[in-house]
């Protein structure tokens, strides 16, 4: 049994224009121990379909799935508070902006803490104790006085590290990180990188990384789907997307890295799409 | 070969001023920094965040004067502390911000913000304004159409050109680009980066580049100079710094920018199988 099931997802929002559909009939699973990448442009609806996941859309989005299971349980069917157990505990989320995402009027050790008693009930002392543990698996240095920095004394990449202390607080199960990696810089973002995989592999979570980053899929994933204005494109294995990727738009994508530039230009997604065939059209899965 | 533009150690301090509990200090954000740029070329500077190079892009395009250190644009000394900043002067270097969200006013019309600085820099009638502006939207890829719009009816790409388009407006001769795609998805940022390859060929522009990105750095630049507290650590063709990097922190840089190619991606499968 997959760890997260989801089939045919579709994710509408109302608008003054009528409802505008940003996922459109996405199916996807995770299992345990596997890192899949989602990829796609902005408004391509990855976001989104994570975010219906966890349950963190506005109410003036509509959710509906054939099936939205995590570990066999129903995410839609079930009570708000019942729910709320699960999110934060068995299935954590790190954000895309890492200073922007912590409170600013808390010391990073209150907002550690507080996961840590919402969910587990701990006393004082062992909250203390099990958030210096998680600063130090995160690799902050001093974590003890650490606990009572704010988040404004910190680094962007140090802020992304509580992020992922917090989330791996109660050992969740699937681990989602949108964009982890995008604020920061090249190097900061290869020591989040190792970071996020190491800890997946020790925990043996399941990971769902988001990003528009090639570079970051290939030093991550698994598995990988390629979304495009709210439809799947493509999914298929690491390997296979890159050796021989078959989707029209999974190409494009491929020939717009600079680094595979060939000649003077660089292909865009136009190049591909110039005898007018619906993009749409061309998915395959 | 003509050189538009030299900089002879170049250095920019900062003070941050002191209070009742705490000294005063100095930061020094740009520490000695030399290099010059031929005609129709392209340098591009790489660093991380809080390496001095958007202060440098500052002090080239005239915006801040720097602390100590000549610079030279079209061979003239230019130090805009002692006043030496003209209108001519200005003509010849613009800048293309980061961020095209937050570069266009959103109250002005995309007509006005092109025609903006011909009204600055001369008496330039209304009606050659907007055919100057006309024929720049049709230059970058845009159409007639857009020259009654406001910013917030644009794409992130589509706002990039016209920030382009704005710059280009007093044919400059110097292109200073604030990590001009970084803001940009992936089929987006090709197409802006072919259209500044266009323009260059166009008009002979010369562009400073600033960048993290290192893939966008290959593809766009004659020469490269990286950029480490300040200084600059390593500076000479694209080919001598990406085949043979002398600096650590080079090294570095190019160790962690993540590998899309097929053949890493295996090696990174069979570390992984064997843990």
């Amino acid at each position: 049994m997959a760890l997260l099931e989801i089939e045919n997802l579709v994710v509408e929002f109302q608008t003054s224009a009528g409802m505008f559909r940003a996922v459109d009939g996405v199916s996807l699973k995770v299992d345990e121990r596997e890192v899949l990448a989602i990829v796609g442009e902005s408004g391509s609806g990855k976001s989104v379909s994570m975010l219906a996941v966890m349950g963190l859309l506005p109410w003036t989005a509509k959710v509906t799935a054939d099936k939205m299971a995590f570990n066999g349980r129903d995410l839609l069917r079930m009570s708000d508070s019942e729910r709320r157990k699960i999110v934060g505990k068995d299935i954590a989320m790190i954000f895309q902006e890492p200073v922007a995402s912590l409170n600013p009027c808390y010391t990073v050790g209150f907002q550690i803490e507080e996961v840590l008693r919402f969910h587990l009930g701990l006393g004082r002392s062992q909250r203390r104790a099990r958030a210096i543990e998680l600063l130090t698996a995160v690799g902050i240095p001093n974590p003890a006085e650490r606990l009572n920095s704010f988040p404004h004394q910190m680094s962007g990449g140090q802020c992304q590290r509580v992020m992922i202390a917090m989330a791996i607080a109660c050992n969740p199960k699937l681990l989602i990180a949108d964009e982890p990696t995008t604020a920061l810089d090249v190097t900061i973002q290869k020591q989040i990188l190792d970071l996020l995989v190491k800890l997946q592999a020790e925990h043996g979570m399941g990971m769902i990384m988001i990003t528009h980053n090639m570079g970051v899929v290939a030093e991550t994933a698994d598995r990988v789907v390629v979304q495009y204005k709210g439809r799947k494109m493509e999914e298929a294995d690491v390997l296979s997307l890159f050796e021989n990727p078959r989707s029209n738009y999974t190409k494009a994508l491929m020939a717009a890295l600079p680094d595979n530039a060939t000649g003077d230009r660089l292909p865009t997604i136009a190049d591909y799409f110039k005898d007018g065939t619906e993009i749409a059209g061309a998915a395959v899965s | 070969m003509s050189v538009v533009l030299e900089a002879r150690n170049i250095v920019r301090d900062y003070h941050v001023a002191g209070s009742l509990f705490s000294k005063g200090r100095t930061v020094h954000a740009v520490k000695g920094v030399s290099f010059t740029v031929d005609k129709g070329k392209t340098l591009a500077i790489v660093g991380e965040s809080g390496c001095g190079k958007s202060t440098l892009a500052r002090i080239l395009t005239l915006i801040d004067p720097a602390t100590s250190g000549d610079l030279f644009i079209q061979g003239k000394k230019v130090d805009i502390a002692k006043g030496d900043l003209t209108k001519d002067l200005r003509r010849e270097v613009q800048i293309v911000f980061q961020n095209p969200y937050g570069s266009l006013n959103p109250r002005q019309k995309i007509g006005d913000v092109l025609g903006a600085p011909l009204v600055i820099h001369g008496n330039v009638p209304a009606d050659e304004r907007r055919d100057r502006a006309m024929a720049m939207l049709k230059k970058v890829g845009l159409g007639e159409e857009h020259y009654n719009r406001y910013p917030h009816m644009f794409s992130g790409g589509q706002r990039q050109r016209i920030a382009i388009a704005r710059a280009l407006m007093l044919n400059p001769s110097l292109l200073v680009l604030d990590e001009p795609v970084s803001a940009l998805d992936l089929s987006v940022q090709a197409q802006v980066l072919n259209l500044l390859a266009d323009l260059q060929d166009e008009f002979n522009l010369t562009y400073v580049f600033i960048s993290h990105d290192l893939s966008v750095v290959r593809y766009i630049a004659d020469e490269v100079m990286v950029m480490y507290f300040g200084e600059a650590v390593e500076y000479g063709t694209r080919d001598e710094v990406f085949s043979d990097p002398k600096h650590d922190y080079t090294k570095t840089l190019f160790a962690a920018t993540p590998r899309a190619d097929p053949a890493s991606i295996k090696a990174r499968l069979a570390r992984k199988r064997a843990a």
